[in-house]
């Protein structure tokens, strides 16, 4: 087991399945695709993302540096979770990015999403989770990957 | 209710609290929230009378949006002042569609385009021709120090470089938000210490660089710092309003900021903040970036090529991501002209539009060039090419641009300018 502790932006606590991106998050590529056929769970688009492409990530924690791509992104983070298709967490090894703080404070305001946002959790905690751990997180920003 | 870490005046407490109604209460909660993940200390007025948002298409995915959108209407909530948008995703008339890609543009992407128009101009929106990336070439050009609240990267990083406003890279919904509240968080780029320099550039070309590969270049290194660049007055001059100088720079700093994250530049002699405080903006700490020509080749060469068929010949050229200023879109008319002549041609070997603001398109009609321009086979648009890639079907296409952000964000495949002169007039396969 090894433990990691973030800044809880969205706190909570949950135990679930990892789903790791090692390099930035497309917000609109990954999620484009299911929204738009108003999927009921998202199967991630982003094709320049093999580390998630093709992944299913409703109800999982996703665990990524930063997010990046179009500044609609923030809007797309809200949508998701306004159609309670989103991962039930973001947990950035990075500071948050402004496009997805933003789709985080518009989740919480306008959606009363209980998604769980964590970040700064350390390059560390990126090197050492994978796709398909168990997470324990907490409602103080404590992520423990449990095997 | 939310307790905000930031010290809030009492008015902007009353916001909050529900003083001003429930919907500005959200607005406002909203961007406390927003600054606070930031460190922000407070909030402070916007004072440019005009915002600019990025978010100009009715994408159908995007249903929290249209309902905000609703619920502020209703609420009789509207900006102080006015606002401009980025450009229109559609214009058939004169980027050509097929049936099928008009059906999936109309009924599956583009669906809520028309209640969405509807919605801006509920909101505030300037007027029917303010759909453009380059806000500040129609009008919407802040002073000096102003705080905004814009969004669109390539608008944000041009008020904030060659304008001195200040602004941070905002989210869509955020932009509107800080326009409706007339309060944006103090953080970033609006600080003194957030705009000064964590790079020098040191530009040591043999001879004036493409913009949209420097630019990239440096977006590339620097990601979401702030660089000072030397050695580019030489090529531009010391007047940022020149009007030469403001198309290179627009163009260069679009690539700053969608190759990389860049919010502001400076360049040394010539942005006004950089006339003012020279290397006072820069850090002790600073990191150094040489940039030759040998550099700027092997960023070029390191450009992915997206095409399903890499030799194919290009089908669908874009030139004008960001729009181009009015003497951007003569200069091309004069050379889309004179190429043609050189290789013996009349037409140009693929469609190809040019993208400028509404305002320039309208002015630009009504004079001969226009029909110089016709003559060569090219079109003249407002859409936004962005816009228009985010069709599936178009992704088959062999799409060429000048535009280093419209190449980050889609399967186009990028020239230098004179290298797509040469293959739409004929003059290379």
């Amino acid at each position: 087991m090894k433990t990691f502790k973030g800044r809880v932006l969205a706190g909570g606590n949950w135990t679930g399945e990892a789903v790791v991106s090692h390099q930035g998050v497309n917000t609109l590529a990954t999620f484009q695709s299911s929204a738009l056929k108003n999927a009921k769970q998202v199967v991630v688009s982003d094709q320049n993302n093999s580390d998630i492409y093709k992944k299913m990530i409703t109800g999982k924690a996703l665990c990524l540096p930063i997010t990046i791509g179009s500044t609609t992104g923030g809007l797309v983070i809200q949508t998701i979770c306004s159609m309670k298709i989103n991962p039930s967490a973001f947990l950035f090894s990075e500071h948050i990015d402004s496009l997805a703080a933003s789709g985080i404070v518009l989740a919480q305001v306008w959606e009363g999403s209980d998604v769980i946002a964590i970040d700064q959790l350390g390059k560390e905690f990126l090197d050492a989770v994978h796709t398909g751990d168990r997470l324990e997180i907490k409602e103080d920003g404590t992520v423990t990957i449990l095997d | 209710m939310y307790e905000s870490k930031m010290k809030l005046t009492p008015k902007q407490l009353g916001m909050l609290n529900g003083d001003q109604g429930e919907m500005m209460a959200r607005v406002m909660e909203t961007l406390v929230r927003f600054g606070d993940i930031f460190g922000a200390t407070k909030m402070v007025k916007v004072t440019s009378r005009s915002g600019h948002l990025v978010t100009s298409f009715g994408i159908g995915l995007l249903k929290p949006l249209f309902r905000t959108m609703d619920q502020l209407i209703e609420a009789g909530v509207k900006v102080q002042g006015d606002f401009t948008v980025d450009p229109r995703p559609l214009d058939y008339a004169n980027v050509k569609c097929n049936p099928l890609e008009k059906l999936v543009f109309n009924k599956f992407l583009y669906s809520q385009q028309e209640r969405y128009e509807k919605q801006l101009a509920a909101l505030g929106l300037r007027n029917s021709n303010a759909f453009t990336c380059a806000c500040y070439l129609i009008g919407n050009v802040p002073n000096k120090g102003d705080i905004l609240s814009w969004a669109e990267s390539s608008a944000v990083v041009f008020a904030n470089s060659v304008l001195g406003a200040r602004c941070n890279r905002n989210s869509g919904m955020l932009d509107l938000f800080g326009c409706i509240a007339g309060y944006v968080p103090y953080f970033g780029l609006l600080t003194d210490e957030g705009r000064k320099a964590k790079w020098k550039v040191i530009v040591k070309t043999s001879s004036k660089p493409e913009a949209q590969v420097l630019g990239s270049a440096i977006g590339m290194k620097v990601m979401e710092d702030v660089p000072y660049v030397y050695g580019l007055d030489q090529y531009l001059g010391h007047d940022s309003t020149d009007i030469d100088a403001i198309g290179y720079l627009k163009d260069f700093g679009a690539a700053t900021a969608s190759n990389g994250a860049v919010g502001l530049y400076h360049i040394d002699g010539l942005t006004p903040e950089a006339i003012e405080s020279k290397e006072a903006l820069i850090r002790e700490d600073a990191q150094e970036y040489v940039i030759d020509d040998a550099e700027l080749k092997r960023v070029q060469d390191s450009y992915p090529l997206m095409w399903k068929k890499p030799d194919s010949k290009a089908q669908l050229c874009f030139i004008g991501c960001p729009h181009l200023t009015a003497k951007q879109l003569l200069d091309w008319t004069d050379r889309i002209e004179a190429g043609l002549k050189n290789n013996g041609r009349s037409k140009v070997t693929c469609q190809t539009v040019l993208t400028c603001p509404p305002d320039i398109a309208d002015e630009f009609r009504k004079g001969s060039d226009y029909q110089r321009l016709l003559a060569t086979g090219a079109r003249l648009s407002s859409i936004c090419p962005l816009m228009y890639t985010n069709n599936p079907l178009t992704k088959g296409k062999a799409i060429i641009t000048s535009s280093n952000k419209l190449r980050t964000y889609s399967i186009a495949r990028y020239y230098k300018d004179q290298e797509i002169l040469e293959i739409i007039t004929g003059g290379k396969a």
